[in-house]
């Protein structure tokens, strides 16, 4: 109660744009819905697999919702990178100052930095790092899903028109696209439903979910304590109240939180999945 | 035999009075043959006979290599002796009865010759038969009448769609098809035995009298004599039927030769049959009479045996130890009736099936022909009524082999269920669902009389004869199987090599394009190729199917079913020239390097596939260190973490503490 109480009476800062949470929530539309049908082949084996795959319509329907899903998640990158050149013009910067200026997702030193205190900070040796508006980790998930789209999304367009691509080809090509598609799959999967889930959501002063990725605004106090690096900085511009922004209604917020636990059940569902399968059935 | 030992008699007889004669002729008589040659030798000469121009021209040498050789032209044209050249168109017949009269006397009594007599002009002639100026020596191969030919010559007027077997009243038909197809036509036709009996044989060559004739060789008292001329110890063979020498003697009761030997091959015209029946029914007709030894009903219901297959046959036939010599000539009949007696093929199958020998040791279990075929009412396998009919089969056999019944309790083999099994089959919907006839029942594959178990090498559903067995029906399919890499005539191996109900099952044999089968024969075939079906299942095609979806490439879709051959065959529906055409019945648009896909690949071989076992390993590679270095970094980040959260609770406490006592604010 006192935090409902809270969340009204404290100003919110806004965090994430419109466009970067609908792409957000597609992502992970499209993603679960990848990964549901890619792993009932790969997991073929499995009695999970078997039923799920039943549940979600047999094979050919899987199969088109996998492709479906991937033009969602392939539409979802590019639209970020439309996004990008509209940044570019909006700010009025060169490519390399937009890459590499101060809130960009590119590394720099700070992080390297960010990495080394955080170390210290693990081991006892040191206090919690200033994190700026993007920590390391985030950084690294963002370019994940780079390398994620390179790989899975070639290997995958090769499997979908294989009977183009072998026109130059040769065959043996598809059978590695396979492996590559699927193990850097289960890469991803498992990277994001237990690496990126403990780091955003389930780390205990975060427990059980963050929903700032949904509502795109933070209570001011967690911001002040979890970006200092940023509030500091915001504060020696005077620009803090610019990205003051209204909270949501409490309905909003609940409709927020039941899609989260929707998809957190979903990572989970497919991690226990994914162990089981290795553990117990792999051949 | 002995018309033509008469007729060679008589030709030397007759060469000597030519000789003596022609001597005189020479001087008396206006016409020698080099005479009447002179003008006959022409081949262009034309007679004139009502009004119809004909050739009169004569062969000399024809004449010269004839039997007929040193007997002058007016022997035989008696009409023209001492006419002037040229002589009256209006010729006659040449006479042969002037030296063969006991064959004309024959003749005239037989039908060709009364119908000849009454003017009929499809009656037969000497020259019909014999020929006219090239008649050689019956034993001479060439000749018209040699036994080989007699069957054709009998058969230009006797088969079917002549103008005598159309035309005038002929009591059999397809005489001359049937004929050939018998014993005897085989012998002849076939095996090339001249002794074998042909039409004059039984029908004798001159004197052909209707079986009703008394006279005739063919009538009921003479056909044993007819018969034996040939088949002299006959009777010494027929005696667990009759007492020889009564067929002679007492023909009108006994069956003659011709009631169980068809006198062509398939009889449509029966004897009237003997007493011998009525005789029995006598007594046997009494409903309530009872056989002393054991008090069982002695009773016969005669509507039973003329309604059944045996209507034409006599009682004495199968009740075979009757003796009609005695008062009561049953008396002799102590045993039950022996089928095998006339049906001796199936008796000797039945003697080697597990069946018989189970009789043969007294078991009571053992089924005996009259428990399948019932008594005397045995219908033909082709009446619906019969319990051999077809559809009637699998109920017939499944009272003894259902489950719980006594065959079924003894059985020790591993197919459970038969008859339920074969009747949810595709061969039993077949038969009794759609009701087709030519569908397999259990004695289509296991035979009527001589199932043995499969385990025997001569069962016809052991490994060695199944193929065989199944392709009595499936022909195509045998022929294809025969050359594929799975027969035992294309592949010498130790190992056991499938057969039909490897795949297909024994009785429950489902259509092969059926979900189940498709799912099941993955199981099959990788019962011996263990390790290339584990390979299948690691790619698409074999994930799919594992998922339980039949639409994925099985074993068969490539590698072919009945006609699988090696793949380094280049007839192999895989090898380097077929493999595209295999992969386009499903991947319309696929390129022969579409082809090169491992529908078998594993990332587990090195050797094989080096590309996709390094592949793995570096995916593999890259997940473990990616987890490695995560994992560390969180489980680092972990108890931090919570210690994070207790102190930032503190914070808040204070805050709102310090909000809750404004006095405290710095």
């Amino acid at each position: 109660m006192t935090r409902k109480i809270n969340s009204i009476t404290e100003p919110q800062v806004q965090r994430f744009t419109r466009l970067n949470r609908i792409l957000h929530i597609l992502m992970i539309i499209s993603f679960i819905s990848l990964a549901l049908t890619g792993l009932t082949l790969k997991f073929a084996y499995t009695q999970w697999a078997v039923i799920l795959s039943h549940i979600l319509g047999g094979f050919e329907s899987t199969g088109f919702i996998h492709r479906f899903a991937a033009v969602i998640m392939l539409s979802v990158f590019l639209t970020h990178l439309i996004d990008l050149f509209r940044l570019k013009k909006k700010e009025n910067k060169t490519w390399i100052s937009l890459i590499f200026g101060k809130d960009s997702l590119m590394f720099n030193k700070k992080d390297l930095q960010d990495f080394k205190n955080s170390m210290k900070w693990f081991l006892g040796k040191g206090e919690r790092p200033q994190y700026g508006r993007w920590t390391y980790w985030e950084k690294f998930d963002y370019f994940a899903v780079f390398w994620g789209i390179f790989v899975i999304g070639s290997t995958g367009l090769l499997l979908w028109f294989s009977e183009f691509f072998t026109q130059v080809l040769p065959g043996w090509v598809l059978n590695v696209a396979t492996i590559i598609h699927s193990d850097e799959a289960l890469l991803a999967t498992g990277f994001i439903f237990t690496v990126h889930f403990f780091n955003t959501h389930l780390r205990p002063e975060k427990f059980p979910m963050d929903i700032i990725i949904f509502s795109g605004r933070v209570d001011l106090e967690e911001f002040k304590i979890d970006r200092p690096a940023e509030y500091a900085e915001l504060v020696e511009k005077g620009e803090l109240e610019k990205y003051f922004v209204e909270p949501y209604q409490p309905i909003v917020i609940k409709a927020i939180k039941f899609f989260g636990w929707v998809a957190l059940s979903l990572g989970f569902s497919i991690i226990v999945w994914i162990i089981y399968a290795m553990l117990f059935v792999y051949r | 035999m002995q018309d033509v030992n008469k007729i060679a008699l008589y030709k030397i007889l007759m060469l000597f009075s030519v000789l003596i004669i022609s001597g005189f002729e020479n001087f008396v008589s206006a016409q020698s043959k080099e005479d009447c040659l002179m003008c006959h030798e022409d081949k262009t000469l034309k007679g004139k006979k009502y009004g119809r121009s004909f050739s009169v021209f004569v062969d000399d040498k024809k004449l010269q290599s004839s039997v007929h050789v040193d007997v002058d032209c007016i022997m035989c044209h008696q009409d023209l002796e001492g006419t002037e050249f040229p002589h009256t168109e209006n010729v006659k017949k040449a006479e042969c009865y002037a030296c063969h009269d006991d064959a004309q006397k024959l003749f005239d009594e037989g039908l060709h010759g009364k119908a000849f007599k009454n003017g009929d002009r499809l009656a037969p002639t000497c020259q019909t038969c014999h020929g006219s100026h090239n008649i050689l020596k019956v034993k001479d191969a060439k000749s018209a009448v040699a036994p080989i030919k007699i069957p054709f010559l009998c058969g230009s007027c006797h088969k079917e769609g002549s103008a005598v077997q159309v035309q005038r009243k002929i009591p059999q038909d397809h005489i001359i098809e049937n004929y050939s197809e018998s014993m005897h036509g085989d012998a002849l036709l076939r095996k090339g035995l001249n002794v074998a009996a042909t039409c004059a044989s039984c029908h004798s060559p001159h004197r052909i009298l209707p079986h009703t004739d008394p006279r005739s060789t063919i009538a009921r008292k003479n056909i044993a004599a007819t018969c034996t001329k040939c088949h002299s110890e006959i009777e010494q063979v027929h005696r667990k039927i009759i007492k020889g020498e009564l067929w002679e003697k007492q023909s009108h009761v006994l069956p003659a030769c011709v009631d169980c030997h068809q006198p062509h091959k398939i009889r449509r015209v029966f004897y009237a049959q003997g007493l011998a029946d009525q005789d029995c029914l006598n007594c046997h007709e009494k409903r309530d009479l009872k056989s002393g030894v054991d008090g069982h009903s002695l009773y016969v219901n005669y509507d039973d045996i003329s309604t059944s297959i045996h209507a034409k046959i006599a009682c004495s036939q199968c009740h075979a130890t009757v003796n009609s010599a005695k008062i009561r000539p049953c008396e002799g009949i102590t045993a039950k009736v022996d089928c095998a007696s006339c049906h001796a093929e199936v008796g000797e199958d039945y003697k080697i099936s597990t069946h018989g020998k189970l009789f043969a040791s007294n078991d009571k279990n053992a089924p005996t022909c009259s428990e399948c075929h019932g008594t005397h009412h045995v219908l033909g396998k082709l009446n619906s009524k019969a319990p051999s009919f077809a559809t009637n089969i699998p109920i017939l056999c499944a009272r003894c082999h259902r489950e719980g019944e006594q065959a079924a309790v003894r059985y020790v083999g591993s197919e459970k269920n038969i008859i339920n099994s074969y009747t949810e089959s595709i061969h039993g919907k077949g038969l009794m669902k759609s009701g087709l006839t030519v569908t397999a029942t259990c004695t289509d594959c296991h035979t009527a009389h001589r199932e043995l178990p499969h385990t025997d090498l001569q069962s016809s559903v052991n490994n060695k004869n199944i193929s065989n067995t199944c392709g009595t029906c499936h022909f195509g399919i045998e022929e294809q199987f025969n050359k594929s890499i799975h027969s035992t005539l294309i592949t010498k191996t130790d190992k056991q090599l499938p057969v039909c109900n490897t795949c297909h099952s024994a009785h429950n044999i489902r259509r092969a394009d059926a979900e189940g089968f498709r799912m099941d024969i993955m199981n099959t075939c990788g019962k011996c190729h263990e390790d290339i079906a584990k390979t299948y299942f690691d790619t698409y095609h074999g994930k799919v199917s594992q998922l339980g979806y039949v639409k994925t490439a099985k074993c068969y879709d490539c590698h072919g079913s009945h006609d699988i051959l090696s793949v380094t065959d280049p007839l192999s529906h895989l090898s380097r020239n077929n493999i595209l055409t295999t992969c386009q019945k499903c991947h319309k648009s696929a390129t022969k390097l579409f082809a090169g896909y491992f529908t078998h690949a594993t990332h587990h071989d090195p050797e094989k596939y080096p590309w996709l076992f390094w592949t793995f390993w570096g995916m593999t590679g890259l997940l473990l260190s990616t987890f490695v270095i995560a994992g560390i970094h969180t489980l680092l980040w972990l108890p931090r973490s919570l210690q994070w959260k207790r102190e930032l609770k503190k914070r808040k406490e204070a805050r709102l503490n310090d909000e809750h006592n404004p006095e405290n604010k710095v």
